[in-house]
């Protein structure tokens, strides 16, 4: 197996006299797409939030590409090639595409005072990186707001990777979206990870994660449960894991296997 | 990733129309209230008002406002407000006042001096801000207070018991930076335009109009300055980012604390650059200088297409909104209206102004 982009290692995070992360270990290799699984309440944002740089973890090393890394900024983590689509996808509605797309990152042309964003650049560029990901937009200076909830994730995938991710952070990325745009989010994912990027895909619906995962780790109160290759693991024994075991099993029983 | 490079047309998207996507200009409100403005005016008005000598007077005390409305507007856009800049024109009023005549500085120590005091107090609003994470709206507003009275009480000191500070005129007198803020530019030209008739004279051969008001040169200078910076600079996308969404903006890279304090900066530099004009052009201070003048300001911004809520606007959108104020004020006294109808007039704009901003914000982002 290719050696781990990054490595996160017994990762612990307390808020106060609360415990978020009681020792959490993951690591993503190119081009596969780690499930991350958990409930909610699992610590998943927190522990995705320490691999991104907005928190720091209170014990527990992060090691990229083999050396020890310490971010203090999410701006740290995105220069090492660690990003990060929250759920709030970091877009803003009244924006036009191409200012979202390089919102932070501007392409620039000329010097000193006349230094300029270099507009037609980056309207190509994001016409094309939407172009590359299947969707067509209506035009570079379309709105935001005006995308679906799937075309609006697709954006912050492709900015992601526009900008050299080598480790995409995706944080449930399908849970408010129809069939229809869940499968185009899922195929984006295909896409992402044959570049060779590394796909972090933190979800809670087991199905979702079963249809791209290459490997799957589950998160329960705060602890990893291990970690299990494609093939080697069910849907139903990741639902158990996420849930804890017995109780859902009971509950399940009465729903006659629905959940 | 070729495979999916094809052309894909999606034949429920209708081609938009010219008309459509004007609407979705934020300075377009402006404009047509502008235009309805001017018409109002053509048919009520004296017909002294659009000639050479009506325009600038109704563009000066635009200028005037406009300099901060530009200001209030690019703060507006990156997502906060100022209500102290009214205050913050008395409060650069004393500054300046005190150190041209009090202490004798010349403009040159004295200018870059007032500007260094109102980015200071605007820093401090902007820290204030960001820190606590308290609406901007009352932080400043308890510095629309302290400046006030710092002003009050500031120039009593210097004046030894007065509320204004007079001997401004005689003291930048000579002083090579004066023509830069006061008095009229361009008078060769306009006295050669009177010679072979282009601008109306009085009996003696002097024109009507001696010159442009420096005000207005400086009003267009920072309108245009502020629009490239908001459409054609990363800190313009930046500013709209900060504005529209802080949390975003700031996950994606933006550093919108530097870019807000920045704002809180420049826009009480505007008012100190106000300051420093009134305050040469009255040849006095007085700590009544700029009241009212947030309100205004922050009026001209919203009817020039700024969103209350921050991340939409135009600093052109705030030029025409201060022409507006300036068509208002002056245009009245052309007319048979009570001039008191302006307040009145200025309210229904404001309200005319926010429902048509809404509108137009659902339509950008698709809401229905």
């Amino acid at each position: 197996m290719a050696k781990p982009i990054i490595q996160m290692e017994n990762i612990e995070k307390h808020f106060g006299n609360i415990i978020a992360l009681a020792g959490v270990s993951f690591d993503v290799v190119p081009g596969e797409c780690h499930c991350l699984l958990g409930d909610n309440g699992a610590g998943k944002s927190t522990f995705i939030k320490t691999m991104s740089g907005v928190h720091k973890p209170t014990k527990g090393t992060i090691t990229l590409d083999g050396k020890p890394m310490h971010f203090d900024s999410p701006r740290d983590a995105m220069e090492a090639g660690i990003a990060t689509v929250f759920q709030d996808l970091a877009m803003i509605p009244l924006m036009s595409v191409t200012r979202n797309f390089f919102m932070g990152r501007e392409p620039t042309k000329g010097r000193g005072p006349f230094k300029r964003m270099d507009i037609k650049t980056a309207n190509d560029i994001c016409v094309e990186s939407m172009r590359a990901m299947g969707i067509n937009l209506r035009g570079p200076d379309q709105a935001v707001g005006t995308l679906s909830g799937g075309e609006r994730q697709t954006v912050a995938i492709a900015r992601a990777v526009h900008f050299g991710a080598k480790v995409l952070i995706l944080d449930e990325p399908t849970s408010a979206l129809g069939v229809r745009q869940t499968s185009n989010v899922l195929a984006t994912i295909d896409r992402v990870r044959k570049q060779g990027v590394g796909v972090v895909f933190i979800t809670h619906n087991v199905r979702h994660s079963m249809a791209v995962g290459d490997r799957f780790t589950v998160l329960n109160r705060g602890k990893t449960l291990g970690t299990a290759e494609r093939g080697r693991i069910t849907a139903e024994e990741l639902q158990d894991m996420m849930a804890g075991g017995q109780e859902l099993a009971s509950l399940e029983g009465s729903l006659g296997g629905t959940v | 990733m070729a495979d999916t490079a094809q052309i894909i047309v999606d034949e429920r998207i209708k081609k938009e129309s010219f008309g459509s996507r004007l609407m979705q200009r934020p300075e377009l409100g402006a404009i047509a209230g502008v235009v309805l403005v001017t018409i109002f005016f053509l048919f009520t008005a004296d017909s002294a008002m659009f000639t050479l000598s009506g325009i600038m007077n109704f563009m000066t005390p635009a200028a005037q406002l406009g300099i901060l409305a530009i200001g209030a507007a690019m703060l507006m856009i990156g997502g906060e407000f100022d209500l102290s800049i009214g205050s913050m024109v008395a409060f650069a009023g004393l500054i300046f006042g005190a150190c041209v005549v009090t202490f004798g500085l010349p403009l040159i120590i004295a200018i870059p001096i007032t500007f260094v005091f109102a980015a200071l107090v605007g820093a401090l609003n902007g820290a204030i801000v960001l820190r606590t994470g308290l609406p901007s709206f009352i932080v400043t507003l308890a510095f629309l207070f302290i400046l006030r009275g710092v002003s009050l009480v500031g120039l009593k000191l210097a004046t030894d018991g007065s509320t204004q500070l007079r001997g401004v005129r005689d003291a930048v007198e000579g002083d090579f930076l004066t023509p830069l803020f006061s008095g009229d530019a361009f008078g060769g030209l306009f006295a050669w335009l009177a010679e072979i008739g282009l601008v109306e004279t009085f009996n003696n051969g002097a024109p009507k109009v001696p010159g442009i008001p420096v005000e207005i040169l400086w009003f267009i200078a920072l309108a245009l300055a502020a629009t490239y910076i908001l459409l054609r600079t990363p800190y313009g996308n930046w500013i709209f980012a900060s504005g529209g969404d802080r949390n975003a903006a700031s996950n994606s890279g933006v550093p919108v604390r530097r870019v807000k304090i920045s704002l809180f900066m420049l826009t009480a530099c505007c008012a100190a650059l106000v300051a420093i004009i009134t305050v040469m052009d009255a040849g006095s201070t007085d700590a009544r200088r700029g009241f009212m003048k947030e309100f205004e300001a922050i009026i001209a911004a919203v009817i020039g297409g700024c969103l209350l809520t921050g991340g939409y606007g135009s600093a052109i959108g705030a030029f025409f909104g201060a022409i507006i104020f300036g068509m208002v004020v002056i245009g009245l006294s052309y007319t048979n209206f009570d001039q008191d109808w302006f307040q009145v007039f200025l309210g229904g704009m404001l309200l005319i102004a926010v429902l048509f901003n809404n509108y137009i914000r659902k339509r950008v982002t698709g809401e229905r």
